[in-house]
């Protein structure tokens, strides 16, 4: 199975690596030669080394079953990394920096005075219907006014080569545990690519993170205590969250370990007695963190954990009622935003949205339900959605009852064809469409990862890249231009 | 260390040892009938009565049959403290902290639990079963062995040594307490090759025979076995020896006060007591074993108290698994 790049045919979209038949772009040059250059035996080796690295670290993600039980699956991991150039990335990079600042300011903004509503930039009724406002939350200031500390936007690329962002995640992003396993993992299977290219490293993201979590302690302590929350082991997530603890070398919970005294200070159980715990990362929704306050049946939070978050006394990391933000609907609203608190031109264009509240845009999105896709303004994972080309009239006629029903949650976007990279298919290559999320971490600065997690949709022709739905993964390289 | 996940090694080594202390017990058992006149035989109600599981077996089962018992006692999922539960929980328990156990450990607990549930036919038949209980005793002593070998000796090892201790300890009391309840007194001289044949097998039961026979070179006695049995101090399944090694281990801990205390009481006891007086008089001896049991309970209770602060462990999907 060696490559043959001539055959290798990514119509009717942009393909990373390859700008035609046979001609790779300047960035992935080396690598495609490279890869061109393995006999059959050596690429066969190359992926099975993969496979096997990755089922002995033990790299896995859960999926939940009809059975009832859940499985731990390997991660699916490509061998052929997706490749940038720096120059594109930086651009992106500010991009990303300039959305996440205009996002923070904005959820400050609607927890205190609500400036943006006044001055007539963003309707009052798009907030009086978002599932992810909490009331609770109004009138508190976290540490450096910041709500999202952990933002993962979503990145993809059309047909001309444009890269829009199609969502910020944030609430509880995941996938960077991921993106710091595949480099480990290529880098132990393709050592000698990395000595001809300057690939940019991505490994010191968990020690960002813990500076950032860090710079958010209520407490002054050289040291302060943080945790990271998980759900449990039945959490699709949980390996992340066990290795991110383990990265930073933090104590990794669950709700029953912690306890709000009656100091309304957060205590852990450990077996010296009770440890106070300055910040939490925590990686479960808004509406079980608290029994007392959100979800009273919750038995993954803690009860009174918003009382001493409200005191100041504990860091929650993203804050509660970050997820304001994160509604598809919002979103559509990010650009005015950009505009309005920085008074500047968005980098990174949004993917153009139709408002389903507006009487106009809906019937236009109901006429053209078969060229569009259609999202659920709070869903994340891919789950509800409609992609128009690929539906049948039945699962039409479905939407556009929803969607009559409930305006407020729906929003509708032209369909988009996701760029390609070449990837492994039995014993060929095969394009693949992809996307990217890039995490950052925001504090006294913000750091953006150094590109991101590249998800790849194994199925051909398929759009939908969740791991959650058979997606997979490749390594991101972001590589120094002239050494490409 | 979090209280949760000490919480959770307690109970992984209470559920091996649990496991492989009834392999133990039904293997040596089997042996005994058949060195027994068919008269005399105690038969398989005994397993029932040490293993203080009465009524969940009357429950189910009309007789003390062997079949019965002994299909209960391996592989009723139901009832928790079958062979198969135990590993069933041990590997529920080492899963939620797989971080912490050795990456080989948790595989060997998997697979010994997968191994003990795919050959569970021939584990309850006469022919297949000292095969198969052989393979759950060393399959238990190899975890013990890895886990020892490849584990930080930190608190959460102490965690794993404390419940396995404890659990051994108990083993060893419920065995003297049915074996001794069940004999005739020494005096009925006729029956004497069978009350030694009981004895040496409550000795094989622990794996103790040998060591008793190097130790106390002489001839196998009731007094002398109990004697062997709960207050040797080298032997690794006298009752003395589980505590001395549980008030090591806490002695390792912090805040370890009120456990060590709850512990010298119950040594104390098992040092002081008589054993030629109690191997007389079993109700005496009956008494002396329950108080002894007491005692390890309120050792869990205390440990319970100061490093888990949960006020009891909870059977639920997803905490730390655990049934007394």
């Amino acid at each position: 199975m060696t490559i043959q790049w001539d055959q290798y045919q990514a119509t009717g979209c942009y393909d990373e690596l390859m700008q035609e038949a046979g001609k790779p772009r300047a960035v992935a040059d080396a690598l495609t030669r490279y890869l061109a250059s393995l006999n059959e035996g050596e690429l066969r080796a190359v992926q099975t080394a993969a496979e096997l690295s990755i089922k002995e670290q033990g790299i896995t993600f859960t999926v939940y079953s009809d059975e009832g039980g859940s499985i731990d699956r390997a991660w699916p991991l490509d061998i052929i990394p997706r490749v940038m150039a720096r120059a594109e990335w930086n651009r992106i990079e500010a991009g990303l920096k300039q959305r996440v600042q205009a996002l923070n300011l904005f959820i400050d903004d609607i927890y205190h005075e609500q400036k943006i509503i006044k001055d007539g930039v963003f309707p009052k009724e798009i907030l009086a219907n978002s599932k992810n406002f909490r009331p609770q939350c109004v009138g508190v200031s976290p540490p450096l006014r910041i709500w999202a500390h952990i933002c993962g936007s979503d990145l993809i690329r059309g047909n001309d080569g444009t890269v829009y962002v199609l969502e910020d995640n944030l609430r509880v992003p995941s996938g960077v545990s991921y993106m710091l396993e595949n480099r480990q993992v290529i880098k132990r299977v393709l050592p000698d690519v990395f000595e001809n290219h300057a690939i940019l490293p991505v490994d010191d993201y968990p020690s960002q993170l813990f500076d950032t979590l860090a710079s958010v302690s209520p407490r002054d302590a050289e040291y302060p205590e943080v945790v990271v929350l998980t759900p449990g082991i039945y959490n699709s997530a949980y390996f992340e969250h066990a290795y991110l603890a383990q990265q930073m070398g933090c104590e990794l919970v669950e709700g029953r370990d912690l306890v709000v005294g009656e100091d309304d200070i957060v205590y852990m159980r450990t077996v010296d007695g009770l440890a106070r715990v300055d910040v939490i990362y925590r990686r479960i929704d808004d509406t079980f963190l608290d029994p007392e306050t959100f979800n009273p049946e919750s038995t993954l939070g803690v009860p009174g954990l918003m009382r001493s978050w409200i005191k100041g006394n504990v860091a929650l990391v993203n804050a509660p009622g970050a997820g304001v933000a994160d509604d598809k609907v919002v979103y559509a609203y990010v650009p005015e935003m950009i505009r309005y608190y920085l008074d500047e031109d968005g980098i990174i264009p949004n993917v153009p949205t139709y408002l389903c509240t507006d009487t106009k845009s809906r019937e236009h999105v109901l006429a053209h339900l078969d060229e569009l896709v259609v999202k659920p303004a709070n869903e994340s994972g891919g789950y509800g959605m409609l992609v128009g080309p690929k539906s049948t009239a039945e699962e039409r006629e479905q939407f556009a009852e929803r969607i009559s029903r409930d305006p407020r949650n729906y929003i509708a976007q032209p369909t988009i064809t996701l760029s390609t990279v070449p990837s492994v298919v039995d014993s060929h290559v095969e394009p693949r469409h992809v996307d990217m999320r890039p995490f950052i971490l925001s504090s006294d600065g913000i750091q953006v990862t150094m590109g991101g997690l590249t998800r790849v949709a194994m199925r051909k022709g398929s759009l939908v890249v969740n791991s959650s739905q058979g997606g997979g993964s490749k390594d991101t390289w972001i590589v120094e231009q002239g050494n490409a | 260390m979090l209280s949760r996940v000490a919480e959770t090694i307690y109970w992984l080594g209470r559920y091996m040892e649990r496991a492989e202390n009834s392999a133990r017990l039904i293997n040596v058992n089997a042996n005994l009938l058949l060195d027994l006149p068919h008269d005399l035989t105690p038969g398989w109600q005994p397993l029932i009565a040490i293993t203080g599981s009465e009524d969940s077996y009357r429950v189910k089962y009309p007789d003390y049959e062997e079949h019965n018992v002994v299909s209960f006692l391996v592989g009723d999922l139901s009832y928790p403290n079958s062979i198969l539960a135990c590993l069933n929980l041990a590997r529920e328990n080492a899963r939620t902290i797989r971080d912490i156990v050795p990456r080989e450990a948790w595989e060997r607990v998997n697979e010994l639990f997968l191994y003990a549930e795919e050959n569970l036919d021939s584990g309850v038949s006469k022919r297949g079963r000292f095969a198969y209980l052989r393979e759950i005793i060393q399959g238990s002593q190899t975890i013990s062995g890895i886990l020892s070998g490849t584990m930080n000796h930190d608190a959460g090892y102490e965690f794993l040594c404390i419940g396995q201790m404890l659990e051994r300890g108990d083993m060893t009391t419920r065995i003297v307490d049915v074996r001794s309840a069940s004999l005739l007194p020494d005096t009925a001289s006729d029956l004497l090759p069978y009350e030694n044949i009981q004895w040496i097998s409550v000795l094989k039961s622990l794996t103790a025979y040998q060591m008793y026979r190097q130790k106390m070179q002489i001839r196998v006695r009731r007094a002398d076995a109990l004697k062997f049995l709960i207050q040797n101090e080298q032997f690794p399944r006298s009752f003395y020896f589980c505590a001395s090694s549980v008030e090591a281990s806490v002695g390792r801990l912090p805040r370890g006060d009120a456990v060590r205390r709850t512990l010298s009481r119950l040594k104390r006891n098992a040092k002081s007591a008589s054993m030629p007086e109690l191997a007389d008089d079993n109700v005496q001896l009956h008494d002396f074993i329950d108080r002894l049991q007491i005692g390890l309970g309120r050792v869990h209770e205390a440990i319970s108290n100061t490093y888990f602060l949960l006020p009891e462990p909870v059977l639920e999907q997803d905490g730390p698994i655990a049934a007394c």
